[in-house]
């Protein structure tokens, strides 16, 4: 049984604080460690070996889209935003040490890479498709990154990110009815 | 010299009458024999996330009530919970037992549903029927209670939307004393009939780990053998203060963790929800259920995720807010979709028929498949 | 009947189609009902009514789905092979209707009185499988084939067990005419083949305990012949949606319905002739005592048609009760079990006719 300031003590100690990058307990809940999106399949192996942590369950995996952009004023004087990121929460659960532990990772939305956790924990497959399909995460090294629960065909768009707006026409059909 | 032979790849569903809903299997056949499965889903995708950020913390929660539109009951309460912790919300001593007991009169109600249709899948139509017309009984109760039959809206944030009429406690223990008969019928008639125990014992096996890694909750991880139940090793509410068992699947008939093993399980746990609203229906205290309803809900920022044991299995909210009116993100994490990711590795090699008994055993809604 | 038929009309070609659209009237009746019996049997097993809005109870229920079946649209689809489509359900009502030729209702009317009934009717329902096969191959659909791949494995090894079976029977009784078969169990019950038939003192207590496991086994491998649960994997609807009918609809689907009804009560009609006395009464003659000869084939055509129906409500009471086996299982059950039970059981059979 660890306290998430335990977990992230022993995190930072094993990987260096290039990886394991903050802690926040400013939250009314749960306190929430942030790990360089490129290093969380290490970290997730990490967590789920570890004899002090048994993270055997990821009980889930959610995207979110930050939306905290600044607006800036590019030479031309176009609006532009910047400093925008996509984020990932993974929430893990010891069955064994019966324990808990929310972890980050932050990604900027140009370029939203972030490693898969897919074959740490088999559950995050579907998961990892659902943000992908929702937020266009791409996850590094997943062995099947499709849309899952919007059409094959439903092109570059990203539903669930908050400034998503609905195409005109899908495959010829009026979409805003 | 050989015959060249190749795979037939058959489209099942989405319409088809046992993949529970608008589910499509790609499934690889050789001859009768699976070589692989792909689940297809999305056709039932109602943007249930997307909305939520456009809607107040209690106007979701009708939403919720179609997520597992057979459970509703049980993802109110699972939801509701979440804002509550995140806002701090002591509820009442009432309310809390009136959840309880609704909560587990819902896992018989999706319990029933889950054996009857199984049956369905394999063959036997009659217990299905038997089960339902009992299930028509919980649904009479709620009915009186909350006006709905299926869709309740009836847990709200802080109370419940009505206090219990007049009439509920006798009719709870009315429905207590007609079901355990069905409970004995049906296992006459369905489980420990040879020929159902012949089509689901040694099928999909599930073991443990692979269980966990796949993230399996509810009655089909019970069902390979492992004792976790959220009600007893992360208790909420105030399941704390009731005692049953957890039954898991020890194969009595195969292997431990087969599609029979998951079934027994469901068959069991209904008795041990019957003794939890046993030991509540009397103990109801006094008191008003709106009493902590909070006028408008604005929750502190920040995250929370709460869990519940629903009938199918771990029910998650992921709850991040920003401290306005709605929230920032509303992320679901439905046992369904999770238990159903599994079927591709559980049901290769085995008969066209052997899938359909697997797919039946892991007990899908694609209300919440697909949000 | 149709010696009598030229007699009386002086015409042989009005006799002939009198005589053969006898059993035709009577199918027609019979699964008329027996859709019915179904839906009302099922019902009440299951806490339900069933059908009750259409006449007394639900009573002429089955008039009005015909009605509807007539007025649906007649679907071929796209890529169906039409001759082949169009064909199959023909083929495999025919087949039914075929057996009923030689099934004697009664002791004046058999359709044809031929001295090779019982084998002519096991040849001519193999017409069936072809039917099905062609049904599920010509419907241009995976499902329709996979149930009729399923139906013809099915039926064609169910039909080992079955023909043994009836051989048995032959073998005892010396006779393939049905209609010497039925005679041979006149008067009373116990000389019923199923209790020994006609024979006589120690023999006939030996042959009823293997009389009744022939029975069993024919009963058990004409279910699966006609495809009732538990063996009704070509329409498994749970996995098939309903196997080689999928893309049928309208007449065409009303005629494989037909044929499946008609098919369950010309194998419980064999059944009947072979183990259960035939057509005759198992108490005596009201006709007899009275001295009123129309009454007796009425009584007889009367006995035929409860003993038949009598069996036909122990299908549905199985259907409704048990689940579905697994095509390996089914398989198991036939080439596992029942054909070296029921090859045993001819030897033994034939041991003891010898006594």
């Amino acid at each position: 049984m660890k306290t998430p300031e335990e977990v992230y003590n022993i995190l930072k100690e094993k990987f260096g604080e290039d990886v394991i990058l903050s802690y926040d307990d400013s939250q009314p809940v749960e306190p929430v460690i942030s790990v360089d999106p490129l290093k969380i399949h290490e970290v997730g192996k990490f967590l789920r070996d570890d004899e002090n942590l048994l993270f055997d369950s990821l009980m889930v995996l959610s995207g979110v889209d930050d939306f905290n952009g600044k607006k800036v004023k590019d030479e031309e004087g176009n609006l532009k935003e910047e400093g925008r990121t996509l984020s990932v929460y993974y929430n893990l659960h010891s069955m064994k040490l019966n324990h808990k532990v929310l972890v980050r990772v932050s990604t900027p939305i140009e370029d939203p890479k972030v490693e898969s956790v897919e074959h740490v924990w088999r559950t995050a497959d579907w998961h990892e498709r659902e943000a992908y399909d929702m937020y266009g995460i791409i996850f590094l090294n997943h062995h099947d990154l499709r849309r899952i629960l919007m059409p094959d065909d439903w092109g570059e768009r990203y539903p669930l990110r908050k400034d998503y707006e609905d195409p005109e026409y899908y495959n010829g059909m009026k979409v805003p009815y | 010299m050989a015959l060249k032979t190749e795979e037939l790849v058959l489209n099942m569903g989405p319409q088809h009458p046992s993949t529970h809903g608008v589910l499509r299997l790609l499934v690889e056949l050789d001859g009768e024999l699976v070589v692989n499965v792909k689940p297809i889903i999305g056709y039932l995708h109602r943007c249930f996330e997307k909305h939520c950020e456009a809607l107040s913390y209690n106007q979701i929660v009708p939403y919720t009530d179609r997520l597992d539109y057979l459970a509703s009951m049980s993802n109110n309460l699972s939801y509701v919970m979440g804002v509550e912790k995140l806002m701090g919300i002591q509820v009442p001593e009432r309310v809390e037992y009136i959840r309880v007991i609704m909560a587990e009169l819902q896992r018989i109600a999706s319990h029933t549903v889950a054996l009857g249709t199984y049956g369905l899948d394999i063959g036997a139509f009659t217990p299905f029927l038997f089960l339902f017309r009992d299930r028509e009984k919980i649904l009479d109760i709620f009915e009186a209670t909350c006006g709905a039959r299926l869709l309740y809206n009836y847990i709200w944030v802080g109370g419940l939307s009505h206090d219990i009429p007049d009439e509920f406690v006798p009719m709870v223990k009315k429905f207590i004393k007609e079901f355990r008969p069905t409970i004995e019928e049906v296992n006459e008639l369905l489980s420990f009939n040879k020929i159902f125990i012949e089509r689901t014992a040694n099928i999909g096996v599930l073991p443990p780990d692979t269980a966990i890694n796949y993230g399996i909750t509810g009655p089909s991880l019970r069902g390979s053998g492992i004792k976790w139940d959220l009600r007893k090793n992360d208790p909420y509410s105030i399941y704390d203060r009731f005692d049953f068992d957890i039954p898991v699947g020890e194969g009595k008939v195969g292997t431990v963790g087969d599609s029979w093993d998951r079934y027994w399980v469901r068959m069991l746990e209904m008795e041990q929800s019957l003794r939890i609203i046993e030991q509540a229906i009397d103990n109801i205290p006094d008191g008003d259920v709106h009493e902590m309803v909070p006028k408008r809900i604005k929750a502190p920022k920040g995250n929370v995720y709460v869990r519940a044991e629903n009938p199918k299995g771990e029910l998650g909210f992921f709850i991040l807010s920003d401290g306005k009116n709605n929230p920032f993100r509303v992320k679901v994490r439905p046992p369904s979709f999770v238990n159903l990711s599994v079927l591709g590795e559980l049901s290769k090699g085995y008969l066209v028929a052997d899938l359909i008994a697997i797919l039946g055993s892991l007990d899908i809604v694609l209300g919440e498949i697909d949000r | 009947m149709y010696d009598l038929l030229t007699n009386l009309l002086g015409n042989q070609i009005v006799a002939y189609v009198i005589a053969a659209s006898l059993p035709l009237i009577f199918v027609l009746t019979f699964v008329l009902f027996a859709v019915l019996a179904e839906r009302k049997v099922s019902a009440h097993m299951q806490d339900r009514l069933g059908p009750m809005r259409v006449g007394w109870h639900g009573i002429i229920q089955t008039l009005a789905d015909m009605l509807k079946l007539l007025q649906k649209e007649d679907i071929v689809p796209e890529g169906a092979d039409r001759p082949l489509f169009n064909l199959a359900p023909l083929l495999t009502f025919l087949g039914t209707y075929a057996a009923f030729a030689a099934i004697p209702f009664a002791g004046i009317y058999v359709g044809s009185s031929t001295a090779i009934g019982i084998y002519y009717i096991t040849a001519v329902s193999g017409l069936v499988v072809a039917g099905l096969l062609l049904a599920g191959w010509a419907s241009d659909n995976k499902y329709s084939l996979y149930g009729a791949m399923r139906t013809a494995a099915q039926i064609v090894s169910y039909e080992i067990p079955t023909a043994i079976a009836i051989l048995t029977m032959v073998m005892v009784s010396g006779t393939l005419s049905l209609m010497k078969i039925s005679d041979m169990q006149t008067a009373h019950f116990w000389n019923w083949w199923i209790l020994g038939g006609p024979e006589t003192g120690i023999v006939k207590f030996l042959l009823i305990p293997f009389m009744i496991i022939t029975f069993l086994i024919y009963y058990i491998s004409s279910l699966a012949e006609v495809n009732r649960t538990p063996f009704d994997l070509p329409e498994a609807e749970s996995e098939l949606v309903s196997g080689y009918h999928t893309e049928y609809s309208g007449m065409k689907f009303a005629f494989f319905f037909l044929a499946e009804y008609a098919n369950m009560f010309a194998v419980s009609a064999i059944a009947v002739t072979l183990f259960l006395g035939g057509f005759h009464s198992p108490i005596g003659y009201l006709g007899h005592s009275l001295g009123i000869d129309w009454l007796i084939p009425v009584e007889q055509f009367f006995w035929f048609a409860f003993k038949g129906t009598a069996l036909v409500f122990v299908q549905m009471w199985l259907r409704w009760t048990l689940p579905r086996v697994r095509v390996d299982q089914l398989m198991v059950i036939c080439w596992k079990y029942l054909i070296p039970y029921a090859v045993v059981n001819l030897i033994i059979v034939g041991i003891i006719t010898l006594l």
